[in-house]
């Protein structure tokens, strides 16, 4: 875009020049156009402020912006952690999967990004609707995690299940599901991607999978848990596992 | 002024067509039916026809997309998508060691600057199955899986050093028209990730375990492949954020259909 308008204001103040020159000069930009590539706008927190803080505290969480000695205690001034400066500032660390930018269908049929879930824990499944064997079971995990955890948390969770089989899993299929599973509460959310985004989703999730025909797939069992900022906090692995983990990690996250 | 835009037309036509002459970096592959080691259980898989980079992407190639593409180089790609590796063999955002050929395949890449790569381009990764079909030729027959040469080339190249620091070109080509898929560096592919060889195979109730253990070998389509055997392991062990020193990748484009 900023190209364009770069040479969008040459093109005007050239106006005066021949017109031979505005034709060679608009060729120009529409190459440009055409032969740029579409770069993403992902959200970049390099800018972000680092903030210094003394060891033990001396002053409390008063933070400094620069390298220094602390005055109380003379100690070497540490980095905070990135975690806490992105609790400050909102924006979305380097971590988080709100990084990927690809398009999904709710079961409602509704569009979003992965960003649009931000602010709540999010507790993520993959799964296929089609599916007879593990998916079953994941989902009967997801519904146990759901049903430990109090009311008062449950506000601040969003579980989604996403669908690794997208052609299959429509919104109106995940909709249907999702009513046959008593999961149609405000705290589910079903998500339809595109081949490529389911890819590249599972490969931030480190979920394996393959098509074994056009109705099964085999894939990895795991139930990840993020912050209300995308970042990843706990995976759980493998069928009918213990719980616990899972459910301390989302009220921990949640309190 | 028509003839100014007729003047102009040409001039674009003439640069396009300079642009397109990049496509010859590309060959056709015909598809067709084939049984990879590890397939759908060891079943026929089809291949469509499509288009292949004959070289790996190099050092060069990929300087020019960071100079494209700020967001990719070291400093600034995201860390979900890149581990501490990525590029770790640049001196800087921009410029690789002063050691480095810059004709060599490009490596400490990730799986996700590796599919931006050659989404840029309007290209793609290539599938497991479509990579497999391509680099079953030798030099002369497009599946030279049977003769014993061309496995024992493959191995004698694992056991190779540095072989990753070779300029991309050099090995003889394939049936296909392509370099160095085996030679120089291991290669990224689009769905890396279905092949599930790790411990989740047998926490799944999925048919893989012949993929797993001992055995497996012994169950393989065929037995002699023990090369590609190692791609299936090094592939189900990788995750897309990895950079890995022997690890590079090519693109590959779908042939548009010219009537639909």
């Amino acid at each position: 875009m900023i190209i364009v308008n770069k040479n969008h204001e040459k093109v005007i103040t050239m106006k005066n020049v021949s017109k031979h020159i505005r034709l060679i000069l608009s060729t120009f930009l529409l190459l440009v156009v055409v032969t740029s590539c579409k770069s993403d706008h992902s959200k970049n927190t390099e800018h972000e402020l680092a903030a210094y803080q003394c060891p033990m505290q001396c002053e409390g969480d008063k933070t400094y912006d620069e390298i220094g000695t602390c005055p109380v205690c003379k100690m070497d001034l540490k980095q905070l952690e990135n975690d806490s400066k992105a609790l400050e500032t909102n924006e979305i660390s380097e971590e988080s999967i709100f990084n990927l930018t690809s398009k999904w269908h709710t079961e409602e049929g509704n569009e979003i990004v992965l960003e649009d879930l931000k602010g709540k824990t999010l507790v993520m499944v993959m799964i296929y609707t089609s599916c007879k064997a593990a998916c079953p079971r994941l989902v009967a995990d997801m519904r146990n995690i759901e049903a430990q955890i109090p009311a008062e948390n449950i506000k601040n969770v969003q579980f989604a299940l996403v669908s690794i089989d997208p052609e299959t899993d429509t919104p109106e299929r995940l909709k249907a599901f999702a009513i046959e599973n008593a999961m149609d509460g405000e705290q589910w959310t079903f998500l339809q991607g595109t081949d490529s985004g389911v890819r590249e989703f599972a490969n931030v999730l480190s979920v394996k999978y393959k098509e074994i025909s056009p109705i099964d797939f085999s894939h990895s069992n795991i139930i990840s848990v993020f912050n209300s900022r995308g970042e990843l906090k706990h995976q759980q692995e493998g069928l009918g596992v213990n719980n616990k983990e899972t459910i301390e990690t989302i009220l921990e996250l949640t309190k | 002024m028509t003839t100014k835009i007729f003047s102009l037309f040409l001039v674009s036509l003439a640069i396009q067509s300079f642009m397109f002459g990049q496509a010859k970096d590309m060959a056709v592959i015909e598809g067709s039916r084939y049984i990879p080691l590890y397939g759908r259980d060891s079943t026929v898989v089809e291949v469509q026809d499509f288009k292949m980079d004959i070289y790996p992407v190099t050092i060069e190639a990929y300087q020019q997309f960071l100079k494209e593409n700020p967001k990719w180089t070291k400093s600034k790609v995201v860390k979900l998508f890149a581990d501490k590796s990525y590029l770790t063999n640049w001196k800087n955002d921009l410029e690789p060691n002063d050691a480095i050929n810059p004709k060599s395949p490009v490596n400490y890449v990730s799986w996700f600057a590796a599919k931006a790569y050659c989404e840029c381009q309007d290209k793609r990764l290539p599938t497991v199955d479509e990579w497999e079909y391509v680099a079953m030729a030798d030099e002369t027959t497009k599946d030279a899986r049977i003769k014993p040469s061309y496995n024992e080339k493959i191995l004698a190249w694992y056991e190779a050093p540095r072989t990753k620091e070779n300029s991309v070109g050099e090995t003889p080509k394939n049936a296909w028209g392509v370099y160095d898929l085996h030679g120089l560096v291991w290669e990224w592919t689009l769905d890396f990730n279905s092949v599930l060889i790790t411990g989740e195979s047998r926490k799944d109730m999925d048919n893989d375990n012949n993929l797993f253990c001992g055995s497996a070998a012994i169950n393989a389509t065929d037995l002699m492949n023990y090369a590609a055997f190692m791609r299936y392991a090094t592939r189900g062990s990788l995750k897309a954020k990895y950079a890995m020193k022997n690890l590079g990748f090519r693109c590959v484009q779908d042939i548009k259909e010219e009537t639909k």
